[in-house]
């Protein structure tokens, strides 16, 4: 162990400015995904964060071949998307599953289509979809740190209406909330939130860091607060473990930062079932 | 303590209120099937303390959804008072008992509307105490709200409602799946607010244990059979209408007791002991 530890030289790559960008967006990300996701979890919207991302890469994919502006091009596109997918989700039609799924997944065959033929725009193709620490620049910072904000002020000033919406919508909107206003923002947030952190994680494993953290913490907690809290913990952390990680073991910094959050899910499912065994045996 | 007879008299004690909704030749239908609901007429005035019947599958969840305005009739019209919020204690079924909020949290969402901190404030923290307090949820606040007795969350969901600050209240089958002491507090609590001033619309299933006692009940089965006082909607005929099987009504110590005409043979010979319904209503 020490060896290893002598070995490696844990701040060696600190020297590089890449390095730290990347640490701090992989951190960033990991906790903006862990607290949206606990709005994502608790809507069981697990598949439409999968759907999105997938969704999202092709309209960014196209956006750099028609020669748009990379995130309004794909925000738009994703924020379109999301919209469609909730509309389609709150009417509940027969299929809207079978809908969800051709929509995001031909537009994703579209942006490999579009990559594997014109390049992919801007960043490498590897890095959107599976996350690579030279996939992230210095305006990859300001970009998760301005969505990031977005998030925390969207949670802190609608936390109530959010709460409300997310546990119980038809009595949140006889209470008066504005239900629809709520999940646009959600929606928006979340394709803002893919957008963001797509290039330190990758499109194909969003989804997984939208939903580890969150259920980690609700083994956890039976606190919707606490939740909020913990995942977004969880989230920070397998971001700023897996980064290191992916550098010191060159390996994608998504399937990293995923599978030290999975870690995370393992302890945490142990250790919740000692606990939950020794509140019955103090019983 | 009010008892059970009390409630009876109330309407006339409260004057004639002011419409507070109105529902006017209402229909509803789910995409292309039939009426759920049909010409359905029926206003609730402030201070009123209805009970909806009927069989199950007979509208009364819809009903109430459309009254509370989360539904859109297909035909027909329903109007609120200007301004007014309803506070809505769904079916038990309905609710999502693994969702992390202790009952602390589902109470204090109640208040969603304008600005609102994050977390509860003092004030609201004692208010919520008081009305956990009130409905006999002391020192519970911060149990995960499926670690309850089904009174107790049946309870909560009402607190949560009274915490909206709503001065009408709509409860979807409130005393479903309680024991006969537990509804009976529960039918006390109800009529305690509504003497408050609270207008209190609820549906049952209950016929005698909690329908029989409210001044106003409404026999729901797509159509309204019948609204009025129990003395003039209970009826052998308005009841088969409703449930389409026949029904007999008997008189025990000046208490009106519905009973199923088909489920046991000794109802012409009322030896009341030998009915198990009639039984569980002589204990209130
Ligand atoms: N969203 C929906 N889509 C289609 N049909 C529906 C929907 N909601 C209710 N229904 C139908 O409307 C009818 C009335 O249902 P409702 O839930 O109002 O009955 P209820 O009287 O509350 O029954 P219960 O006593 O079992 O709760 C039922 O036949 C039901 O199948
Ligand atoms: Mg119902």
């Amino acid at each position: 162990m020490t060896q290893f530890f002598a070995a490696v030289d844990l701040f060696g790559p600190y020297e590089f400015q890449f390095f730290r960008n990347g640490v701090i967006v992989a951190t960033l990300a990991g906790a903006l995904c862990g607290l949206v996701g606990c709005y994502v979890v608790l809507r069981n919207m697990s598949y439409i964060g999968h759907g999105l991302s997938h969704a999202i890469f092709g309209g960014y994919a196209v956006a750099g071949l028609v020669g748009v502006n990379l995130f309004l091009g794909a925000g738009t596109w994703g924020v379109v998307t999301a919209l469609a997918i909730g509309g389609i989700v709150r009417r509940r039609p027969i299929g809207s599953d079978a809908a969800i799924g051709v929509v995001t997944t031909a537009s994703f065959a579209l942006g490999i289509a579009v990559v594997q033929k014109y390049g992919s725009p801007g960043k490498n193709a590897d890095a959107l979809l599976f996350g690579n620490i030279l996939g992230v620049n210095a305006g990859d910072v300001w970009l998760v740190a301005g969505v990031s904000l977005t998030a925390v002020a969207l949670v802190a000033f609608g936390y109530r209406p959010l709460l409300f919406t997310t546990f119980d919508e038809e009595v949140a909107e006889a209470s008066g909330v504005n239900t629809t206003l709520v999940e646009v923002l959600l929606m928006i947030v979340l394709a803002a939130t893919v957008l963001a952190t797509m290039s330190v994680i990758g499109v194909t494993l969003i989804a997984a860091t939208l939903v580890v953290p969150a259920v980690v913490a609700r083994m956890l907690t039976d606190s919707f607060s606490t939740m909020l809290l913990i995942a977004t913990a969880v989230g920070a952390v397998s971001g700023f473990v897996g980064m290191n990680l992916s550098f010191h073991l060159d390996l994608p910094s998504g399937s990293t930062i995923v599978l030290v959050a999975t870690a995370m899910f393992l302890a945490a499912f142990v250790l919740g079932n000692r606990v939950h065994l020794a509140g019955k045996l103090g019983k | 303590m009010n008892t059970p007879s009390s409630l009876m008299n109330r309407r006339t004690l409260t004057p004639a209120g002011e419409a507070l909704i109105e529902a006017r030749s209402l229909s509803v239908a789910f995409a292309t099937g039939p009426n759920v609901l049909d010409d359905i007429n029926l206003t609730v005035e402030r201070g009123d303390l209805i009970g909806i019947v009927g069989p199950s599958g007979s509208g009364k969840s819809t009903l109430l959804r459309v009254l509370l305005g989360s539904l859109k009739p297909s035909h027909g019209t329903v109007a609120r008072s200007r301004g007014m919020t309803i506070g809505f204690v769904p079916q038990v079924e309905r609710i999502d008992w693994n969702f992390p909020v202790t009952v602390s949290e589902c109470v204090g969402m109640a208040r969603s509307r304008g600005w609102k901190t994050p977390w509860i404030t003092k004030n609201e923290r004692v208010e919520i105490l008081d009305v956990l307090e009130r409905l006999g949820l002391h020192g519970l606040a911060d149990r995960h709200i499926r670690d309850l007795s089904g009174g107790q969350q049946q309870r909560v969901f009402l607190a949560r409602a009274l915490f909206t600050g709503a001065e009408t209240i709509f409860l979807d089958e409130p005393t479903s799946g309680l024991d006969v002491k537990t509804r009976h507090e529960v039918l006390h609590l109800l009529a305690d607010l509504n003497a408050e001033g609270v207008t209190v619309v609820l549906s049952t299933h209950d016929l005698n244990g909690i329908a029989a006692h409210l001044p106003i009940v409404v026999c729901l089965n797509t159509r309204i059979l019948g609204a009025g006082s129990p003395e003039r909607v209970l009826t052998p005929s308005i009841l088969e209408q409703t449930y389409g099987s026949p029904m007999k009504i008997l008189e025990h110590a000046g208490m009106r007791v519905v009973v199923d005409a088909g489920y046991n043979s000794s109802v012409d010979n009322p030896a009341l002991t030998t009915v198990p319904s009639a039984k569980r209503v002589s204990g209130l």
